[in-house]
């Protein structure tokens, strides 16, 4: 099996197979791409009123391929049909949040769940109809790669590089709008007009992705990637690439291991690597990962015990804590029967000098003061110029 | 339609819908006010993988173990948020699409790997519910209605149900004020000595076994649905909590009998034999009742607001 994994993985897999996964890269990427934009503007929750709103669309459109004498289940058209409901669920949200009095988080809670009623409402009723194909709507739900056909896949892929090419022509525009609305409004962007093309970018790639990933976990794809890419960095390019990466390789992962199990929900397993890309992330970023945060934050700790310790000594007492006690006593500075050392006693003094002179420097420049945090025992000479620190060593006039 | 029809097939279900209705939308009000309406349709996705979870170490689908496992899935699920919020200062809704989206794809990689999936929980049926399936056998009319025997036969989800009711029921009740102050002013509810995030943490919790209890019969929209839509109709009726609070349950009520019947007896009247989903239809008859009031309330709808703004622009001196 892992033999298999690998020349899946490799686009060995066969051509239906390789095309499909091609397709599911595309679109994680244009998850990602398109995900950061939403993310930036704290509405990420927004693409989940958009994707249970698509539900009553694809029965609509169903209905009509129907009508029209098809089998209904021409992806293009069942694409279409999720797209309009998913904008007419959108401009619910925007009317609800604008007109009443009802904040923005009841309003997508209304939508959803309104929407996707209806949405199983025409299911119950399609599914009276005995029509060919109608099985296959339930793949909308959970999504699955195993139906989908080469065609198909072509037409995810290509649609999703169209929408990653039109963000990527627009970055410089959701860029101004999602740092700062008010700069972007008085250098004369059209904030609204530029919100809208947003938005119109998460609803194209909601629709392109449903089948593959499902209904209920398409937001994973545009929150979980640019969520992980924000931990290790701050600037929008590398936020835009780094997201697309991430999404492209929980759509690659994500794609091979549901080729080879076929009965595992492709939406599921996709959401699976990019919650393990997130989980790295979040533990192991370098500065605002978790572990370089406690290790700071312990680091912190150890200093100011050093600190605390010190200061005592220099007035002949031992540390006050366990902490401080163990720190002095780690570095030397006091001997196992608790005397303080030679070392000890000119790093006490040192410490001492230290803290008169940030003493002097807080009294006499309170608001300049307030940069520094002296409880850490930053050496004043290292953070102050030599001729400040001579004034402050001279007596008070 | 005789009576014996009417007593073991659409009465046990309007009741459940009812009843899913009236515990949900009660404590929506208070997710409504508090800006935590999300918090509803969170919960009510990662308790299917407690679900699974509670199923797979119990080894039955008996109630309790999967209303223990989708709590505890609830409480793990609220406390991620929190964790991912404050350790990797993320945006809310960014912490809670990303915990509950994963804990989903866990809920259904676990039903798919390991066979639960045979034993009646399956994922669609998780997010449908099976309203019609809640019969109460062993009723034959009226008359024997009200007979120890026949009442023993009740469906267990209405059971579980009125009894998860009216204990929300009473503890809003019993914590009232406590509830209305950490509400609306959380900073004077901390001054005046409550524990406000114990407050909060038990709301979570409570919220979490009314979507259990409602989710076997309703499934998790009409949760959804039901934790937002009655209280944010009676939020644009009224500026007093107590009376938002009998609105929302009026609302639901309506809802719930409206919706089961229009769903059940609506294709009749085109001629159609078959019934639509109930659970569907409900969550369209809130969402229906809540576009009425938000366009049509008599102080905050926009029409009257619209009328107010003119009449204020004639008033205007000359």
């Amino acid at each position: 099996m892992p033999g298999e994994l690998f020349s899946i993985l490799t686009f060995q897999g066969g051509y239906n197979t390789s095309v499909v996964l091609a397709g599911v890269i595309a679109l994680g990427i244009g998850g990602g791409v398109i995900g950061v934009f939403s993310f930036l503007r704290k509405r990420a929750l927004i693409s989940d009123a958009i994707s249970h709103a698509t539900l009553p669309g694809i029965a609509i459109a169903f209905l009509i391929g129907i009508a029209l004498g098809g089998t209904g289940r021409n992806l293009a058209l069942l694409m279409a049909g999720a797209a309009t409901t998913g904008a007419l669920g959108v401009l619910c949200v925007q009317w609800i949040r604008d007109y009443t009095r009802l904040p923005e988080d009841a309003a997508i809670g209304t939508v959803l769940s309104v929407f996707f009623g209806l949405g199983i409402v025409l299911l119950s009723h399609i599914q009276t109809l005995q029509a060919a194909g109608q099985a296959g709507l339930n793949s909308f739900l959970l999504g699955s790669t195993a139906a989908l056909t080469a065609g198909e896949a072509q037409l995810i892929g290509g649609a999703s590089l169209v929408a990653i090419l039109i963000a990527l022509l627009l970055l410089k525009e959701f860029g101004a709008v999602a740092f700062d609305e008010g700069f972007a409004a008085a250098q004369g962007w059209r904030v609204t007009r530029i919100d809208l093309a947003m938005i119109g970018l998460l609803l194209a790639i909601v629709a392109i992705g449903l089948k593959t990933v499902g209904l209920v976990l398409i937001i994973a794809l545009v929150i979980i990637p640019p969520a992980s890419a924000r931990f290790w960095t701050e600037r929008l390019g590398r936020l835009v690439a780094l997201s697309g990466t991430f999404g492209g390789l929980a759509g690659w992962l994500g794609g091979s291991l549901s080729a080879l199990l076929p009965d595992m929900p492709a939406g599921a397993v996709i959401v699976l690597a990019a919650a393990a890309i997130f989980t790295i992330s979040l533990l192991f970023a370098p500065r605002r990962g978790v572990i370089a945060w406690g290790i700071r934050r312990l680091r912190m700790r150890v200093r100011a015990a050093s600190v605390r310790g010190l200061l005592a000594m220099a007035d002949g007492y031992l540390p006050p804590d366990g902490l401080s006690y163990r720190v002095v006593r780690w570095r030397g500075y006091i001997d196992g029967d608790a005397r303080i050392t030679e070392s000890g006693r000119t790093a006490a003094s040192e410490m001492r000098r230290q803290d008169r002179l940030w003493q002097t420097y807080r009294t006499r420049h309170p608001e300049a003061a307030l940069s520094f945090n002296p409880l850490t025992g930053t050496r004043i000479e290292d953070v102050l110029p030599a001729d400040i620190v001579a004034t402050l060593e001279a007596p008070s006039r | 339609m005789t009576a014996a029809d009417f007593l073991s097939i659409d009465l046990p279900a309007i009741l459940v819908a009812v009843l899913s209705a009236t515990s949900c939308g009660l404590l929506g009000n208070f997710l409504v006010l508090r800006r935590q309406a999300l918090i509803g349709d969170a919960i009510s996705h990662v308790a299917l993988p407690g679900i699974v979870a509670g199923f797979l170490i119990a080894g039955t689908i008996a109630t309790l173990p999967l209303m223990l496992g989708a709590m505890v899935a609830a409480v793990i699920a609220a406390g991620l948020i929190e964790i991912i919020r404050r350790a990797g200062r993320l945006e809310s809704g960014a912490a809670m699409g990303v915990v509950f989206t994963t804990m989903f794809a866990i809920g259904i990689v676990l039903l798919e790997q390991t066979g639960a999936s045979n034993a009646h929980i399956d994922a669609e049926h998780a997010l449908y519910g099976n309203l019609e399936s809640t019969l109460w056998l062993g009723v034959t009319g009226w008359d024997d209605a009200l007979t120890w025997e026949a009442l023993s036969q009740l469906p267990r989800q209405l059971i579980t149900l009125a009894g998860v009711t009216a204990a929300i029921a009473i503890m809003i009740v019993a914590f009232y004020k406590e509830l209305k102050v950490s509400t609306f002013d959380a900073g004077l509810a901390a001054s005046l000595g409550l524990p406000v995030r114990t407050i909060s943490t038990v709301l979570i919790v409570v919220v979490a076994l009314a979507a259990v209890a409602a989710f076997e019969a309703v499934g998790s929209i009409l949760v959804i649905a039901m934790f937002i839509c009655p209280a944010a109709t009676a939020r644009m009726l009224t500026d007093s909590l107590s009376r938002q609070l009998w609105l929302s349950v009026l609302v639901a009520v309506i809802a719930g009998v409206g919706g089961y019947v229009l769903a059940a007896f609506g294709p009749q009247f085109w001629g159609d034999t078959d019934s639509l989903s109930a659970a569907g239809m409900i969550a369209v008859v809130a969402g229906l009742l809540q576009t009425a009031a938000m366009i049509a309330a008599p102080r905050y709808g926009i029409l009257s607001r619209a009328i107010r703004r003119r009449t204020r622009q004639l008033d205007l001196p000359a």
